[in-house]
């Protein structure tokens, strides 16, 4: 195993299709037009020695350390910001060209500590690099002189440290939050010696407007922006390239080790989904795979209020067979099922749902999809025939307005959304639709032309105007519609949104969206190019959740934006393998490849495979699970990663239904809250333990490689394996690889994708005969249904109203540093940028109500109430409250009631009509549950025998 | 499970098939609840019917479902 090192070709590829030759030292090199020497050079295979450029960051030209000689010019340009030109004649190290380089190199070290050999950096260290390359064999001005040699450290920062005494001033890092994250968090302050880099106000980075995506540490060519890790552990000496196991973006990281220890992840540039950028999450927050809270002993007990007892995993999953075989004796075969995890990997969901369907002989499968993206499956499977994005990440690039609804992508898909507000840099759209004031409406250089700020809950009747104006202002793709779409249908629809009651003047007092916005926004999407809808929970987490996503497709087609790079509709997936967990038949009705349980043809295939007959029932979805649980027919649970109690709505109806089960066996790497009413406990492996494949937001079938061994002896997919093989029903796979192979076998959509395959490259679903490269692009010549279905999408108003009692509309979201139920980041440093949950209230509404910024509030809903802080902000509208759900101290679920989408029972999170009040402190609830959870972490000093 | 619950739900589905044009609406939210919900769900849901407030065409539905074709 080595170090994996990409080679930096200095400046960034050009994709002109015209071809330039050239020569360099002799040796003859073709590269597209507008390619930098020094690029050229470096395809030749002669590296020019530079300080300041890097392939990731446009030229900058500011070092002079890659001078070289091109033959009838004069002077000696700088290589990498000088472009080729046909027949040059280049010579890159010329007497000339390498006294100067010396020269150049000895005033850099002149001002720079001469401490290599305890540096940090030493061996990974570009300036140490170009000093050997140049030859540099002495320093004739001392140190003695004035330098920057005792400039001090800021290690406010928990994952780096800026030790300006290193620094070159080489701008690299400045450059690298401008263009690649696009935060514009650091400048060069004063001038000449005086320069220095300063982050925001010349502040310490932890409070600049620094989000820690690690761009700049990576960029910087010194030890003078490094990991406080390396500083730690010393540099790496292998690295294992794997995907990031938080978000949807789907990173592909560089686990950089020493031995079986994890020195840094550094972002892989040759990652298909974020070409080497970044975030906070997956570039630092990997601490909690070895927490101490971890547990990795499997652990049983008779009662929730017993202590646990650890055991052996022998025990544990005996426990587990022969619990839920007795409950299936005494209470039927569908009296047990279970819930896979987004953030497990493919072969571990299909893992899971294969339990139940050939191990349990039921349905009773469900993922977190649920709560998330289910309106996703059913809204684009009933509009374009198959559920998922249709684009890949690069599409954004021919972009020419973008439609972001119900999401918040610099917080939830933070390297995605970099992608984007480079794209807006270079002049693209944006429109925002969402109740609150997400960053991205304004932020350095970029500002949405619209921010629909809608009432929470009226998405469909936004969309339906947006569409009214379409059709009404003949702003319809007609050819389009003619050739790509059921003509019938697409007339229904027409008709349906002219409709006068459709207009946005008509819906503005539904809305809270002024008519012009509506109208403007309209013919921006439908008239500036390239048209392209990003959405988030904001859009399914919704009562109507299904009907906005088919009204989002409906737009799509109307204007043509589907099936060509820069257009599409994009769900942004929250956790790492959403998309996966879907399409590996993780849903109670489908089985892998979303294919009816009741499709006699799809079951035969997998009866024939798993050997024996299976259910053409529907299962139990998550939601109805618990409804079954409390009424007595449904008692055993295995819920792999997930943390359904804190995660799901209604926490108060989660528990109850959780109490009555008579076995929940809890799969996961912490103790988590849905373990406080669990009966065993097997221990989780992270994703730097297991082999497997995540499947990111755009179909992207991305390689996790394990790095060290599992913690507590088994990974997941071996887990599920025993538990099967316990029950009776035989599972004997050697490695995932065979269990792809047996996805690939019986998924027409992932017949091509084989393990050999991925290791060479990622691949984007459909991968097949049709499709043997996969599909960036989805929908190109013709739907997947065949034709595009348009549907009418009558508004129909959430019964969670407010009233007198309940004045105020609660809405949730997640932030930047923190995921999901926060069990993993929470037990990393990011809690230093989100320590606890807090509302976020407009200062009207705090102010009718005597709260002042910080205060303690008591938040109610008719089904609950919590306590926490309040802050006073207008980036959410008067009426209109806020909340992230990361911490389990605040439980924002206690609130959030038990309405759900129509169609998939996803739950309304996103609409909750609450009150809030000044408060003392914690809730009498909040106090009970601390306890109960101090209760039932309890471990027993002595193993059961 | 609830039939109140159950209820609700049903005529939730029937208030998206309803305003469909072209489908048969009462054939559209049978199917939907037969596809989606699991047995014992249609059976407590089919056994209280008359317990329940249901739109006409969730009725219709819920009664089509009740004798299958
Ligand atoms: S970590 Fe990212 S946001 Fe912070 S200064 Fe560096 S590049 Fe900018
Ligand atoms: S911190 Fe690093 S990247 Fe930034 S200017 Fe200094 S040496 Fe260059
Ligand atoms: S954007 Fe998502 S996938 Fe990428 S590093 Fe951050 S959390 Fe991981
Ligand atoms: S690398 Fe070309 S001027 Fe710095």
């Amino acid at each position: 195993m080595t170090l994996i090192k990409e080679i930096d070709y200095g400046t960034q590829a050009q994709s002109a299709t015209k071809l330039v030759t050239l020569e360099v030292d002799g040796h003859a090199v073709t590269v597209p037009e507008g390619t930098s020497i020094m690029r050229a050079s470096m395809e030749a295979g002669i590296k020019i020695p530079k300080l300041c450029a890097t392939d990731t960051l446009n030229s900058f030209g500011s070092c002079r350390m890659c001078l070289v000689e091109v033959e009838g010019r004069n002077g000696t340009p700088a290589s990498c910001t000088t472009p080729v030109a046909p027949g040059m004649k280049v010579h890159t190290s010329s007497d000339n060209v390498r006294r100067l380089r010396r020269g150049v190199m000895e005033l850099y070290i002149s001002d720079h500590p001469l401490d290599c050999l305890t540096c940090s950096a030493n061996g990974d260290c570009e300036l140490q690099d170009t000093a050997g390359e140049v030859g540099l064999r002495e320093v004739r001005y001392g140190q003695e002189g004035a330098n920057h040699l005792d400039a001090p450290t800021d290690g406010s920062n928990p994952y780096f440290d800026f030790d300006a005494s290193k620094c070159i001033v080489c701008s690299r890092c400045v450059r690298a939050c401008e263009e690649v994250q696009g935060t514009f968090a650091l400048t060069i302050e004063g001038r000449g010696f005086a320069s220095k880099v300063a982050a925001g106000m010349n502040e310490p980075f932890l409070t600049s407007e620094c989000v820690s995506c690690g761009a700049c540490v990576q960029a910087c060519p010194t030890a003078t922006l490094m990991e406080k890790s390396v500083v730690e552990l010393g540099q790496p000496e292998h690295s294992v390239v794997t995907t990031c196991a938080y978000c949807g973006v789907g990173c592909s990281f560089k686990a950089e080790m020493r031995g079986d220890q994890v020195v840094r992840m550094v972002p892989w540039k040759d990652g298909k989904a974020n070409h080497g950028h970044s975030c906070v999450k997956g570039r630092f927050a990997w601490g909690y795979a070895s927490h101490p809270d971890r547990i990795l002993k499997p652990m049983i007990r008779d009662k929730i209020d017993d202590p646990w007892q650890e055991v052996s995993w022998d025990v544990a999953i005996a426990r587990v067979a022969s619990e839920f075989k007795r409950i299936q004796a005494k209470a039927g075969v569908d009296s047990i099922g279970v819930i896979t995890s987004s953030r497990c990997t493919n072969e571990e969901t299909y893992l899971v749902q294969k339990l139940a369907r050939a191990a349990f002989g039921n349905n009773n499968t469900d993922t977190c999809a649920r709560v998330c993206h289910s309106p996703t499956g059913y809204g684009l499977g009933k509009t374009f025939g198959t559920s998922a994005g249709t684009q890949n990440f690069d599409s954004v690039e021919q972009a020419d307005v973008m439609m972001v609804i119900g999401a918040n992508p610099t917080d939830g898909h933070p390297v995605f959304a970099s992608r984007m507000k480079k794209r807006l840099r270079e002049g693209a759209k944006l429109i925002v639709i969402d109740p609150r004031q997400i960053d991205m409406v304004r932020m350095p250089h970029v500002e949405a032309s619209y921010h629909l700020a809608l009432r929470p809950g009226t998405n469909v009747a936004v969309m339906t105007s947006l569409a009214h104006v379409i059709v009404t202002e003949n702003l319809i793709d007609e050819n389009f519609v003619r050739e790509r779409c059921e003509l019938d249908a697409f007339s229904d629809w027409a008709a349906f949104v002219a409709e006068p009651r459709h207009s946005p003047e008509a819906l503005e007092k539904t809305t809270g969206v002024p008519a012009e916005l509506v109208r403007g926004a309209a013919r921006l999407y439908a008239t500036a190019g390239n048209g392209a809808i990003y959405y988030g929970l904001g859009v399914t987490e919704h009562s109507q959740g299904s009907t906005t996503v088919m009204a989002i497709a409906n737009l799509a087609m109307a204007t043509g934006n589907i099936g060509r790079e820069g257009v599409g509709v994009n769900p942004l997936r929250g956790q790492n393998n959403v998309q996966g967990s879907c399409d590996m038949g993780s849903f109670p009705h489908e089985l892998p490849g979303y294919r009816h349980v009741s499709g006699e043809g799809v079951r035969s295939i997998y009866e024939h495979e798993w050997g024996v007959k299976l259910n053409p029932e529907p299962g139990l979805r998550i939601p109805n699970m618990f409804d079954a649980a409390v009424d007595g027919t449904f008692l055993g649970l295995y819920v792999q990663g997930e943390d359904i109690l804190q995660s799901d709505p209604d926490t108060h109806h989660v528990s109850k239904g959780l109490k009555a089960m008579e076995c929940v066996v809890v799969h996961d790497l912490f103790l988590n809250e849905t373990a406080n009413y669990a009966h065993v406990f097997l221990p989780g492996s992270t994703f730097l333990e297991k082999d497997g494949t995540f499947t990111n937001a755009e179909r992207r079938i991305n390689m996790v490689r394990r790095v060290m061994a599992p913690k507590a002896g088994l990974a997941d997919w071996e887990t599920t394996m025993a538990i099967s093989n316990a029950m009776g029903y035989p599972m004997n796979y050697q490695h995932p690889s065979e269990i792809m192979e047996e996805i690939a076998r019986t998924t027409p959509t992932f017949a091509g994708v084989t393990y050999a395959r991925l290791a060479k490259e990622s691949v984007q679903w459909p991968c097949n005969d049709a499709n043997p490269d996969g599909s960036p692009i989805m929908h190109v010549d013709k739907f997947q249904r065949g034709l595009g279905h348009f549907v009418i999408t009558e508004y129909v108003p959430t019964d969670e109203k407010i009233g007198p009692r309940f004045p105020l509309l609660l809405t949730t979201g997640r932030i930047l540093s923190q995921y999901n139920v926060g069990a993993q980041t929470r037990r990393t440093a990011n809690v230093v940028w989100h320590p606890e949950d807090v509302l976020e209230i407009h200062p009207q509404d705090a102010e009718d109500r005597g709260i002042h910024d910080g205060d303690w509030v008591r938040l109610a809903s008719r089904v609950g109430d919590t306590t926490l802080r309040a802050v006073l902000t207008e980036r959410v509208a008067p009426g209109v409250v806020y909340t992230t759900f990361h911490h389990p101290v605040t439980q924002a679920n206690v609130i959030t009631t038990e309405y759900s989408d129509w169609a998939t029972n996803c739950p309304e999170y996103k609409v909750t009509a609450v009150q809030v009040s000044p408060s003392n402190g914690i809730s009498q609830w909040q106090e009970q549950y601390q306890d109960l959870t101090v209760k039932s972490r309890r471990i027993a000093a002595v193993p059961a025998k | 499970m609830s039939p109140d619950k159950l209820a609700y739900m049903a005529n939730q589905i029937g208030k998206f098939f309803v305003s469909q044009k072209r489908e048969d609406g009462v054939a559209s939210i049978a199917d939907h609840i037969t596809k989606f919900w699991d047995p014992r769900m249609r059976r407590d849901f089919l056994a209280h019917l008359d317990e329940v407030t249901l739109d006409p065409m969730v009725r219709q539905a819920a009664e089509r479902l009740k004798t299958p074709a």
